[in-house]
């Protein structure tokens, strides 16, 4: 065993355990940090993958937004610490048949791809991966269309967010 | 010998390959080693920082400041630390201990993570990312989330109002903030810090003052430190996050805060100021790290300046400068730099940085004037007499006569 794959164990126990710890965990908070102890794992296997902007991208919008949005919400739940739910109900059964099912389907489209096999090609020192990111994300060849989609959707929302937030004059409703 | 710390690196190389070891484990020792050098280097200055903080405080409110201890009391700090260690150390009752634990470790940590890219010389720096802009917001936001965790497991609830105001304050902060240091980028072409130092051959400041001013206004908010200290407002909810703190975790929050505050002038100094650049520099990188360590230090005090010349601003005040003043302003500066930057030939640098010089100028102007001719509407509506509460006043708000007058709605005072 080379220590690449060490250091991919341990990181892979750490992702997987902290997924497990946010489903099982009874306090909502601790949960939340488990998530970001989880996406952190992720992030991790972004920079083993030589993909260190998609790591920091990780870090940025899963961490630094999402997760903190997420926090900041349950903080302003009432009572959050005293609450005592127990973590199973009655829907255990079907919830297991459905995830069960679930990933092993997805095991088996993953399974059939042919890439498992082979080794990845090393990256040449001069190729500039956050440049070509940028630069089929502009060009029409390439993402283009969908990344203005993206930005539309994002428009939308940001727009959409400002009118419900609007202060009501007064006089008119 | 001009540069010893590569000269050291290389000769430990071939110590440890001499011993028999392989290339990998070398490397690994070697990382190790500059990891605990780098921290250690920066650990060291922080308890400086101290003093040097309190020096200029002291100054600033025409006082002498520590002068007991040591020489001009330079012993002092470590008078401090001595103290801190050996205060009693309470958990309050009701906290979530190991997050409570945590939350001061996270608080330094991140801070030292940023001095990983800094690049100190141009042959002297941790790493060369090629996201190193974007790895600063990052470790950013992992921050954030150190100060709201302190704020939620204290079981204060002056605590958690702290962590409410750092969620509104930091993270609205972070969109200018990111905007702006989007102009750098542009204007070099490249994300990676050390990058960006090399092309300053003229400093980004003169490129592109508004987006440098907004940087450092954003990176004060982030800092929480005053004007835009409402985290910790005494006078509102005594410490804020760290109100339950004692003896060396809330020293980890101070040392955090205080080389948090001089780690934002280096960030700042390698975005616009040039970084390592100076003369002579290229030639003997130990005076790279002497010229960025002195412009570090310049934009510290400046920051200490900012600090204790301004009282604290209102919290509807801080969200509506963020987001009706400061994010406008960073998306058209970033389009002008995006546009003119195609516009201008990059051949001749003088021509480039002239023209981008001239439309932040005119950006500045055109702000100035939004600005003047806003506050001179406020203050005809401020000098306008209020309504008097009189009965055909009342009679007045019913909208059958006189609807135009008092439709100002009393809740809204701003």
């Amino acid at each position: 065993m080379t220590f690449a794959q060490l250091i991919f164990i341990i990181l892979a126990a750490m992702t997987l355990g902290s997924a497990f710890m946010v489903v099982t965990s009874r306090n909502l908070v601790h949960s939340a940090l488990w998530l970001i102890l989880a996406l952190f794992g992720v992030a991790c296997f972004f920079v083993f993958l030589n993909a260190s902007f998609l790591a920091v991208a990780q870090v940025v919008i899963y961490i630094g937004a999402i997760s903190i949005l997420l926090i900041f919400a349950i903080m302003l739940t009432r009572r959050v610490a005293q609450d005592t739910a127990p973590p199973i109900t009655g829907n255990w059964f079907w919830a297991l048949v459905t995830s069960v099912l679930l990933f092993g389907v997805l095991v088996w489209m993953v399974s059939l791809w042919h890439g498992f096999q082979s080794t990845a090609p090393a990256l040449s020192r001069n190729v500039d991966p956050l440049r070509q990111l940028g630069q089929a994300l502009v060009s029409p060849n390439a993402y283009a269309i969908p990344f203005e989609v993206a930005s539309v959707l994002l428009l939308a929302a940001l727009i959409g967010s400002i009118i419900v937030a609007w202060e009501k004059r007064l006089g008119r409703g | 010998m001009s540069d010893p710390i590569n000269a050291i690196r290389i000769w430990l190389q071939g110590l440890l390959l001499s011993w028999g070891l392989s290339d990998g484990v070398v490397a690994v020792i070697l990382a190790v080693i500059g990891v605990v050098a780098l921290s250690t280097f920066v650990l060291v200055m922080d308890i400086l920082l101290v003093w040097v903080e309190r020096k200029v405080v002291a100054r600033f409110q025409d006082r002498l400041g520590p002068n007991r201890v040591g020489p001009f009391g330079l012993i002092q700090p470590i008078a401090d630390v001595i103290k801190l260690l050996l205060k009693e150390d309470i958990i309050p009752r009701g906290a979530d201990k190991f997050v409570y634990n945590l939350a001061p470790i996270l608080a330094l940590a991140t801070v030292l993570l940023l001095w990983a890219v800094l690049p100190l010389a141009p042959t002297i720096f941790g790493t060369d990312l090629s996201v190193g802009v974007l790895y600063i917001v990052a470790v950013g936001a992992i921050s954030t989330l150190g100060i709201i965790m302190a704020g939620w497991s204290s079981n204060n609830k002056y605590a958690l109002l702290g962590a409410f105001r750092t969620v509104a304050q930091l993270v609205s902060y972070e969109v200018p903030m990111v905007i702006a240091m989007l102009v750098p980028v542009i204007l070099a072409r490249s994300m990676g810090l050390n990058d960006i130092v090399q092309s300053q051959s003229i400093w980004f400041i003169v490129m592109a003052p508004v987006a440098a001013l907004i940087v450092l206004i954003t990176s004060i908010a982030e800092l929480g430190r005053a004007p835009f200290d409402l985290i910790e407002a005494e006078s509102e909810i005594v410490a804020g996050f760290h109100i339950e703190y004692t003896g060396m975790k809330f020293g980890l929050f101070y040392a955090g805060e205080l080389l948090h505050a001089l780690t934002v002038g280096a960030i700042v100094s390698t975005l616009f100021l040039g970084g390592w650049r100076g003369p002579g520099a290229e030639t003997y990188p130990i005076l790279g790290v002497f010229y960025f360590m002195v412009k570090a230090f310049f934009l510290y005090w400046v920051i200490m300046w900012i600090k204790y010349s301004l009282p604290r601003i209102r919290i509807d005040h801080m969200l509506n400068f963020n987001w009706k003043f400061l994010t406008p302003l960073s998306l058209i500066v970033l389009v002008i730099t995006a546009v003119l930057d195609k516009l201008l030939p990059r051949s001749n640098m003088w021509i480039y940085a002239i023209g981008m010089l001239i439309a932040n100028l005119l950006i500045i102007w055109v702000t100035l004037q939004i600005l003047r001719s806003r506050a001179r509407r406020e203050r005809q509506r401020v000098a306008q007499p209020g309504p008097i509460a009189t009965p055909e006043l009342s009679m007045a708000v019913l909208p059958s006569s006189n609807p135009r007058q008092q439709t100002t709605p009393p809740s809204n005072p701003a």
